[in-house]
């Protein structure tokens, strides 16, 4: 048998949890709806990645495939292509002719876009990548390619 | 004769109907105060406030398959949940929940049956609530469910005998096995809760623990027995195994509230809403301790029965007995 002091402590350890969950009652939940209402994300948040364009359109990739290779998770292919020299895609001498993410592979590490030497590659704040097959899941150059930005005749002094 | 057979069956209707809605309302209650004990918000998806969850819940589970195990034997398997769920539903029929009315001239009693042995009824149609039990965790043919049906009896067998003699000291006090009798000199005098506070809360917890409910829920440790008596069962029955614990709790909460937290006293205006507060209070100090509490070891639950709250009730009873002897 267990003293009355032990006893009483028992007790007591049991109003105190009591407490706890009766206080909780009235606290707000921390619940998110999220589909609802979304998450404010941390501004360094790494999502879904997007190859960024120069102010005149072109590609800031130049298809080193670095990204490629310092990508623990192998999920970056690049094939890179020398630009055609009449309609140039990218500024450098080279472009990414294939760019593509598997992202059933991708760990989300950033890696790629620290490895990247013309900043081409940023992560956005896009974590909604859900799809219904796994061949879906692998993402093209058009689709993480950041749309060409709209011509502002301020610029107009610019090639391209 | 035949008008009190048609006001039986009327009262009878009418106490199943709030006794299944009870249920079903109560399982919403339940994951919505629990939830924001834990700081969710619960269900709250199916129309406004997740109100329709529970019909929700219901269709889906009627429409779930039935599966009987190939081993189990098939008749005892389909007739336990339905012997679970009987004498839950029964207990209710002696339990007053106001005094009479007076309804297109003739005089209501708000009870269905108020029979003088009155908690004895009640304790007799508890105890068969454990064959349900048993049975069903047999029939399934399965260590689990046998395992978990075998922790029930123990259980419920050890804390109703806590339960008995807790509730001895009520009825010595009274004089009476009614539950009407109990109630109305609760009425005028003190509630049994200041007297008997030892036997409330020895009585409280056995039926706590009658009812399979956390902390000492046991026969349906998920963790250890993957859910025990109710392993096989799916679909209906497993809820029909669902519907007789929470109605029981239903009745635990009434029966504290007649045999201890005087009924429907003070009874102004409505008498019954006196009474549905307070097992609607006693509903949610369930939930609030199912929320708080991790479950019992065995041998710690076999201990506070045996070694504690019997103890206690005897003591509590003879203690009332000799102040009822000299007064």
């Amino acid at each position: 048998m267990a003293s009355i002091a032990e006893t009483a402590g028992d007790i007591l350890a049991i109003a105190k949890g009591l407490s706890v969950t009766l206080r909780h009652l009235f606290k707000k939940p921390v619940t998110l709806q999220y589909p609802e209402v979304k998450p404010v994300l941390p501004p360094r948040h790494r999502g879904r990645h997007e190859l960024a364009r120069h102010e005149n359109g072109l590609e800031k990739c130049v298809g080193c495939e670095l990204c490629a290779a310092v990508c623990p998770a192998y999920a970056i292919y690049v094939e890179g292509a020398e630009n055609p020299p009449d309609n140039p895609i990218s500024i450098g001498e080279r472009y990414a002719k294939i760019w593509v993410v598997n992202y059933l592979r991708c760990i989300f590490c950033g890696f790629c876009v620290e490895a990247c030497p013309t900043e081409a590659l940023q992560m956005k704040h896009i974590y909604e990548l859900s799809e219904y097959t796994r061949a879906a899941t692998i993402y093209t150059k058009e689709m993480l390619l950041q749309p060409v930005p709209k011509k502002d005749p301020a610029d107009s002094w610019m090639p391209g | 004769m035949l008008d009190v057979v048609i006001e039986a069956a009327i009262k009878s209707a009418i106490v199943i109907w709030a006794l299944l809605t009870a249920f079903a309302y109560l399982t919403l209650t339940e994951r919505k105060v629990m939830g924001r004990m834990q700081a969710r918000i619960g269900p709250n998806r199916v129309g406004p406030f997740g109100f329709f969850q529970p019909v929700a819940d219901g269709i889906k589970l009627v429409f779930k398959e039935d599966v009987i195990p190939a081993q189990a034997d098939r008749i005892i398997h389909t007739l336990a949940p339905a012997v679970s769920i009987i004498p839950a539903v029964i207990i209710f029929a002696v339990i007053p929940i106001g005094p009479p009315v007076t309804l297109f001239g003739r005089e209501i009693k708000l009870q269905i049956a108020d029979i003088n042995i009155g908690y004895l009824y009640v304790a007799a149609i508890a105890s068969l609530a454990v064959y349900g039990i048993v049975l069903g965790g047999w029939a399934s043919n399965s260590k689990y469910s046998l395992l978990g049906a075998m922790r029930s009896s123990a259980q419920m067998i050890s804390y109703e005998l806590a339960q008995g003699l807790a509730v001895l000291s009520v009825i010595l006090m009274a004089g009476s096995l009614s539950l009407n009798r109990i109630v109305e000199l609760q009425l005028h005098g003190l509630w049994n809760i200041i007297p008997q506070f030892l036997g409330f809360i020895v009585y409280y917890i056995a039926g706590i623990a009658e009812t399979n409910r956390a902390p000492f829920d046991l026969p349906e440790a998920e963790g250890e027995l993957g859910a025990g008596y109710h392993t096989e069962y799916s679909g209906f029955k497993w809820s029909a195994f669902f519907m007789a614990e929470y109605v029981n709790m239903v009745n635990i909460s009434a029966l504290v509230t007649v045999l201890y937290l005087g009924g429907w006293a003070p009874g102004w205006i409505f008498p019954p809403i006196w009474f549905l507060l307070k097992v609607a209070f006693l509903l949610l100090v369930f939930i609030w301790l199912r929320a708080t509490l991790p479950r019992l070891r065995y041998d710690r639950l076999m201990a506070l029965g045996w070694k504690i709250l019997l103890p206690l009730a005897l003591l509590n009873l003879f203690a009332t007995a000799t102040v009822v002897a000299l007064t």
